[in-house]
């Protein structure tokens, strides 16, 4: 401190660099005392709950079999782990609901449609994205429509109760977010007009919907939404929970666009209508095109927590992959010890893959705009 | 040039009226409120025809009925020949219970996280980080289901309960606690407990004040504690502990004494804070992250030891960029409370618009009406206490 004060004294080499930390001390697992201690911690909780998991998976699990008797302890000859024939028995199941076997493969057409037609939507490099785009979000819905349902083109009508498991967590997933999209839009717009009245009728609409929790507005569309239907009009119980999703999600959505449409600068609208562009030649052509492309990882967030709250669909009884496997649980037929940790195993898994790839898919989008924009 | 200045000075040129923003602008407002109008009078004798067709008499007067059924679990007296209206209060409180707790817990558990997740030993960071992913993506409904149906619903019957000092038990039907029992003399005890916080609350103006005048700095943390924990203990002491606790005991098939919290309600808590707690660690450590590393560098220049240049430095600005996302998860942690309803926790949700709508059936409108509208007063209530919070955090500026 003091030769600092008096400014004295100045020292004229370099020192040598100091030895290069290496590889254990840089992640500090064992650099100081506090880090052994954590380190030890944490090796002591991946012990305790890694090595059961490892253990229950896959070393003790059993991977044949027909019934409940062949996954138990008894029959086994060994404490056993998750029960895989119990997966294998309910596959179709969890998959198609109560889907009748021979219209199956409607639903796999469907699916593979809409496999076809998001996978290049998802990559930036593909051409032709518009087409893809109005394909996917106009098109493919009215085509899965037609085909799921049946009554026309010479298909079985299959009511929408016997849907199930990931099927309807699919087309509640993509239904909500293909109209509760255009929705949201509209929404956005209008919670930024300049109109007063329109203003304030969107900001009352968004924030009551997201003021309330998704069960009371599932519980609403069920219940009270008939009601308000002219006399004579009967609901589908399906579309009535996508109603009520769609309302749902598209308050969210118009959320996220709001903030897209507020990074574009004012000037872009300003130039448009200079250009002589009227309101929904500037917005159409100019400003939404820039929002969208910013809100696009928000949009994708969204839709993450939407398809995790399909499972919600449970509490209206309508059966979903989370609805089919409460529903495999009471299947006396396969009711073992293991039964419960192993199908809750699956389906996590399910999950998890689905909603894991769009997390990632979402920052790999955020990454590219924020490369897009230096 | 003067042909422009003529034109400047001239009327605004005549445009037809439909071109004109501002009729425009009337006429499509008037239009939305006509089309809304229609919609909401369209609705309304929809369902007054809906209504007398089913013989349904609409109103309020349900509420004074008796509700019909009992309750697993209600923090004020309530059986099955109450009103549905105290019906609803022992609901809002269930919700209001989980809620509280939930977002207690939470917090806590977000914070630990996010700061693990920022650590430089690399196995706890890396299992934090493992945490969120696998909590983030997982729908809560499952998790709720998983901690209800595999976890609590596999514990042992009464009989073999799991102990924990031999005064918690975890059992199939719940946990066992001991419970707090406050005999003659609490009310001293409290008065001495009271006194500590003023005594606190004074030990650290007077510590401010010094700093501020005197640059001097006495701790504050250590004769905090000693005056929040020294009195109550003496006058206990001196009262012959009229505080103590009642340990549960197996009797035949059964605990008798102590607490017995139902299954459902610790899957949903537990549910709800391991949720949110991986949501709450995102956000600590975003807010962590925002903070300019030349923040604490200039603050470790100035000599503060670590300790204090997190507490002062890095905290109060985090805390700006965390609180506003932080309040929007108090605000789903409560929302998602109703996904009690899954599991069967008694919750405003699972009672009213759950059982209630089915016993009586008629008065959805009403009922999902007045549940709607509690949840939407508790989320305004949530996010103005937060914002006057953010307020207060805020920086000052000219």
């Amino acid at each position: 401190m003091s030769d600092v004060a008096t400014g004295a004294f100045v020292s004229p080499k370099l020192l040598p660099p100091l030895p290069s930390p290496g590889r254990l001390k840089r992640w500090r697992i064992i650099a100081t005392w506090r880090d052994v201690v954590l380190t030890a911690l944490s090796l002591y909780l991946i012990w305790t709950l890694g090595w059961p998991a490892l253990k229950f998976l896959f070393l003790d699990a059993v991977w044949t079999g027909s019934s409940r008797a062949d996954c138990l302890a008894e029959t086994a000859g060994h404490p056993v782990g998750a029960c895989w024939p119990f997966i294998a028995a309910k596959f179709p199941q969890f998959v198609y609901g109560f889907y009748p076997e021979s219209e199956r493969w409607r639903a796999d057409l469907t699916f593979f449609l809409g496999g076809m037609l998001l996978l290049p939507l998802l990559i930036p490099r593909t051409p032709f994205k518009i087409a893809n785009a109005l394909l996917f979000f106009v098109a493919f819905p009215v085509v899965a429509y037609f085909l799921l349902i049946g009554g026309s083109f010479g298909l079985h009508y299959v009511e929408t109760r016997s849907w199930g498991g990931l099927l309807v967590t699919l087309v509640v997933a993509v239904t909500g977010i293909v109209t509760s999209l255009p929705l949201g839009i509209l929404l956005a717009l209008a919670r930024r007009s300049e109109l007063p009245l329109l203003r304030t009728g969107a900001v009352i609409f968004i924030e009551f919907w997201r003021g309330v929790p998704l069960v009371a507005v599932l519980f609403f569309a069920t219940f009270m939404l008939p009601l308000f239907l002219p006399p004579g009009w009967e609901i589908d119980a399906m579309l009535r929970v996508l109603v009520g999703i769609s309302i749902f999600a598209a308050a969210y959505i118009a959320e996220v666009i709001r903030g897209g449409l507020q990074a574009v600068p004012r000037a872009q609208y300003e130039g448009a209508k200079a250009l002589g562009l009227g309101y929904w030649g500037a917005m159409g052509l100019v400003v939404l095109p820039q929002a969208l492309r910013v809100s696009i990882p928000g949009i994708v967030n969204i839709f993450i927590g939407l398809f995790k709250d399909t499972t919600l669909v449970l509490t209206v009884a309508i059966f979903d992959l989370l609805g089919q496997l409460r529903a495999a649980f009471a299947d006396p037929n396969w009711s073992s010890p293991s039964t419960l940790f192993t199908g809750f195993a699956f389906a996590g898994l399910i999950y998890f893959v689905f909603c894991f790839g769009m997390s990632r898919y979402s920052l790999f989008l955020e990454r590219r705009l924020h490369r897009d924009r230096d | 040039m003067t042909a422009i200045e003529d034109d400047r000075a001239a009327r605004p040129p005549r445009l037809a009226l439909y071109r004109d923003p501002r009729a425009r602008s009337i006429f499509a407002q008037a239009l939305f409120v006509l089309l809304l109008l229609w919609l909401g009078w369209e609705l309304v004798a929809n369902a007054r025809s809906n209504l007398a067709a089913k013989g349904i008499v609409s109103g309020f007067g349900f509420l004074n009925s008796s509700a019909g059924f009992d309750v697993s679990q209600a923090l004020i007296p309530y059986g099955p020949t109450d009103s549905v209206r105290r019906l609803y209060l022992v609901g809002l409180l269930n919700t209001l219970l989980v809620a509280v707790l939930g977002i207690f817990f939470a917090t806590i558990l977000g914070f630990i996280i996010g700061v693990a997740r920022l650590s430089g030993n690399w196995l706890v960071a890396r299992l934090a980080g493992g945490y969120v992913e696998l909590v983030r993506n997982l729908p809560l409904l499952f998790q709720l289901l998983f901690w209800y149906l595999a976890v609590l619903g596999t514990l042992p019957a009464t009989r073999n309960s799991l102990s924990l000092f031999d005064a918690i038990f975890l059992n199939n039907r719940g946990i066992v606690l001991p419970r707090p029992i406050f005999g003659d003399g609490t009310g001293i005890v409290a008065l001495a407990f009271g006194s500590g916080v003023l005594a606190v609350w004074a030990w650290r103006r007077g510590a401010r004040a010094l700093q501020m005048a005197a640059g001097k700095s006495i701790p504050v943390f250590w004769p905090a504690l000693a005056l929040l924990i020294g009195p109550p203990l003496v006058v206990m002491a001196a009262t012959g502990f009229p505080v103590g606790f009642e340990r549960p005991a197996l009797q035949g098939f059964n605990f008798v004494g102590g607490w017995r919290v139902i299954p459902e309600f610790a899957a949903l808590l537990i549910g709800l804070v391991v949720y949110t707690a991986a949501f709450i660690a995102e956000t600590v450590r975003g807010g962590i992250l925002a903070v300019a590393r030349g923040q604490s560098e200039a603050a470790y220049a100035l000599g503060l030891p670590r300790g204090k240049t997190v507490r002062l430095v890095v905290i109060p600005q985090a805390l700006r960029v965390i609180v506003p996302p932080l309040t929007s998860h108090y605000l789903n942690l409560t929302k998602n409370s109703s996904l009690a309803v899954g599991i069967g926790y008694p919750d405003l949700f699972a009672v009213f618009a759950g059982t209630a709508l089915n016993q009586s059936g008629a008065q959805a409108i009403e009922i999902i009406a007045i549940t709607m509208a509690t949840y939407l007063a508790l989320s305004l209530a949530t996010s103005a206490l937060m914002n006057f919070y953010n307020a207060r955090l805020r920086l000052v500026e000219r």
